[in-house]
């Protein structure tokens, strides 16, 4: 079944013309037409579109035209954050109303260019606030493993697409956490590049300082072969970084010898799921067996990180979400002056997640609040990131859980968003420091049988040789070899 | 800063929110749970620190001031809510 194969399984057929694009897609659709009924992954997806992108792509490899297009014939599915031309761009909120994108993001224009059949809007927590995309205007996503529990959040939609074999990869945003730990959660790879890595341009922003588009992949390779697409400078994005873009597929040789793994002490006390560490500890134990070093690391303000990010993250999403005012775009209720009409539109069209943190965000950015809340947010987080560039003195990368615990049931957080907040404990901290983070399958729970991630953080810029640990890893265990039944 | 009471009216009009006065009990609740656990950040001692903005050392990034192709009038007024002649309409700002 040609969507059960990974990119370079598929790219190996397609330029040998063993089989087609159109094939592939098909095979795609028709598992969605199959189990998205039960999953729920996608929040929309256009066949007829993905079809005439195959075509297309299958005409330049049959003329031999593939060459520099290392994505052809690949169908790609999109998290709804992420700008397509001409296709629906909800954020998974409601306060969009039926607003069509009039324009690429960067990283649709480069998937574009590499021949990807870029396809379908992947469901998500609104605007990418929250960890099990229970917080989408259009539903929940289901896990595949276990359709009463969460997928994970807020790129719940791809993790599921990607693990359920309805897309051959698919892109996310991670925030804080939002690509690692549904990735975790149903089990495939989730990657989140170093900060000004990837142009946010035609990423909708969610916090500005935290936001990074990453991948959803059944394995490693695939995961560097996207980032070599989506990769590089973009002078529409003025935080995006002039760092060259190498072909990150190449260092995948299977060679971690004297390597150094940082373990953070106070990664795997309190909180964490037995289950889960015990997973992480083999994992740990395999990565020595394969040459690595272990060293026992501290990063002494891991317990601020939370109350860090929950300032920083909803100050800048209350000023990112200003925009959605019912002027320019969007759903609109009337007012009887521009006042009243900004904030009917908002309080209709937000949910209560987005409400909870614009009002948080404001707060804590508003006269009197600010020395107290956000300034002081922002000194921790120099802390915070001190913390990972003096661990990185010592070690290549760290590896830690992905998260605390394995897929949770519907409903069970939903009523406590502290508890909510704090499942993102061991992810929250990559994206205040800037660095870069990978989660990949390190085994299952029990009962019911139930994925676990391991998460390896690298050096800014340094996704080599984050690449090159994950790959080496996941060579040597069987997990990425299972599958959910569907 | 220990009980803290925020005044949800009053930041819900500076975030132009609108919300039920069951929403506003609910916020008023959770927020204050929440920064409650905030808290916790008064325990360092951050007198020396310098805040971080953002994790990448750049700086003044810019471009000429140049007019470049950005989206056409139409593109830019396809998703309005409500337009007329090549405008956005909006309800009466000034009197």
């Amino acid at each position: 079944m040609l969507n059960q194969l990974t990119i370079s399984g598929l790219t190996a057929k397609l330029f040998k013309r063993e089989v087609s694009a159109r094939e592939a897609t098909q095979s795609c659709l028709h598992q969605i037409a199959r189990v998205d009924g039960k999953i729920h992954a996608f929040i929309s997806h256009d066949d007829s579109d993905a079809l005439a992108q195959a075509d297309a792509a299958d005409k330049l490899l049959s003329e031999g035209n593939g060459a520099g297009r290392p994505l052809l014939g690949v169908p790609v599915a999109i998290k709804d954050v992420l700008a397509v031309k001409n296709q629906p761009l909800n954020c998974g909120s409601k306060i969009l109303g039926k607003f069509i994108s009039p324009y690429d993001a960067t990283v649709v224009e480069k998937l574009k260019a590499a021949g990807a059949i870029v396809f379908g809007r992947l469901n998500m927590d609104e605007f990418a606030m929250g960890s099990s995309t229970e917080n989408s205007a259009f539903g929940i996503t289901r896990n595949p493993w276990d359709t009463e529990r969460i997928p994970g959040g807020s790129s719940g939609g791809s993790a599921a697409a990607v693990v359920a074999d309805e897309c051959l990869a698919a892109l996310g945003s991670d925030t804080g956490g939002s690509i690692r730990q549904p990735a975790a959660l149903c089990g495939c790879v989730g990657l989140k590049p170093t900060y000004g890595r990837v142009s946010r341009y035609g990423l909708v922003a969610f916090a500005s300082s935290l936001d990074q588009i990453g991948s959803f992949t059944k394995d490693v390779s695939d995961a560097a072969t996207i980032l070599s697409v989506i990769g590089g400078h973009d002078s529409r994005d003025s935080t995006s970084v002039p760092q060259p873009v190498p072909d990150y597929t190449v260092g995948l040789t299977g060679n971690i010898k004297g390597l150094k793994l940082g373990l953070p002490k106070e990664y795997m006390i309190g909180g964490l799921d037995p289950e889960v560490k015990a997973a992480v500890d083999a994992a740990v134990k395999q990565l020595q067996s394969l040459g690595a070093e272990i060293v026992e690391i501290s990063l002494p303000r891991t317990d601020y990180a939370v109350a860090t990010y929950y300032i920083i993250a909803t100050a800048e999403a209350s000023a990112n979400l200003a925009r959605f005012d019912g002027i320019r775009y969007g759903a609109r209720v009337d007012g009887a002056d521009p006042v009243e009409l900004y904030s009917k539109t908002r309080g209709a069209g937000f949910g209560a997640e987005v409400k909870r943190r614009v009002i948080l965000g404001t707060y804590v950015l508003s006269s009197g609040y600010y020395d107290a809340y956000y300034l002081r947010a922002q000194k921790v987080r120099t802390l915070i990131r001190n913390d990972f560039l003096m661990a990185f003195q010592s070690v290549d990368a760290i590896v830690t859980p992905t998260s605390p615990t394995a897929a949770f049931k519907i409903g069970e957080r939903s009523d406590d968003p502290l508890q909510m907040y704090l499942s993102d404990i061991f992810t929250i901290s990559c994206n205040l420091a800037g660095i870069c983070g990978i989660s990949i399958p390190c085994g299952f729970t029990k009962s019911p049988k139930l994925p676990i991630g391991l998460q390896l953080l690298g050096k800014p810029f340094e996704e080599e040789t984050l690449l090159k640990i994950a790959h080496a890893y996941e060579q040597s265990t069987p997990w990425q070899r299972e599958k959910p039944l569907l | 800063m220990a009980t803290t009471e925020i005044d949800i009216k009053y930041v819900a009009h500076l975030a132009r929110l609108h919300l039920t006065p069951n929403e506003e009990k609910k916020l008023r609740e959770q927020l204050g749970h929440i920064l409650g656990y905030i808290e916790k950040l008064n325990e360092l001692d951050v007198s020396q620190v310098e805040p971080t903005a953002h994790a990448v050392p750049m700086v003044n990034v810019t471009r000429p001031d140049e007019i470049r192709p950005s989206l056409s009038h139409d593109d830019a007024l396809q998703n309005a809510p409500a337009r007329a002649n090549g405008l956005f309409i909006v309800p009466k700002i000034v009197e």
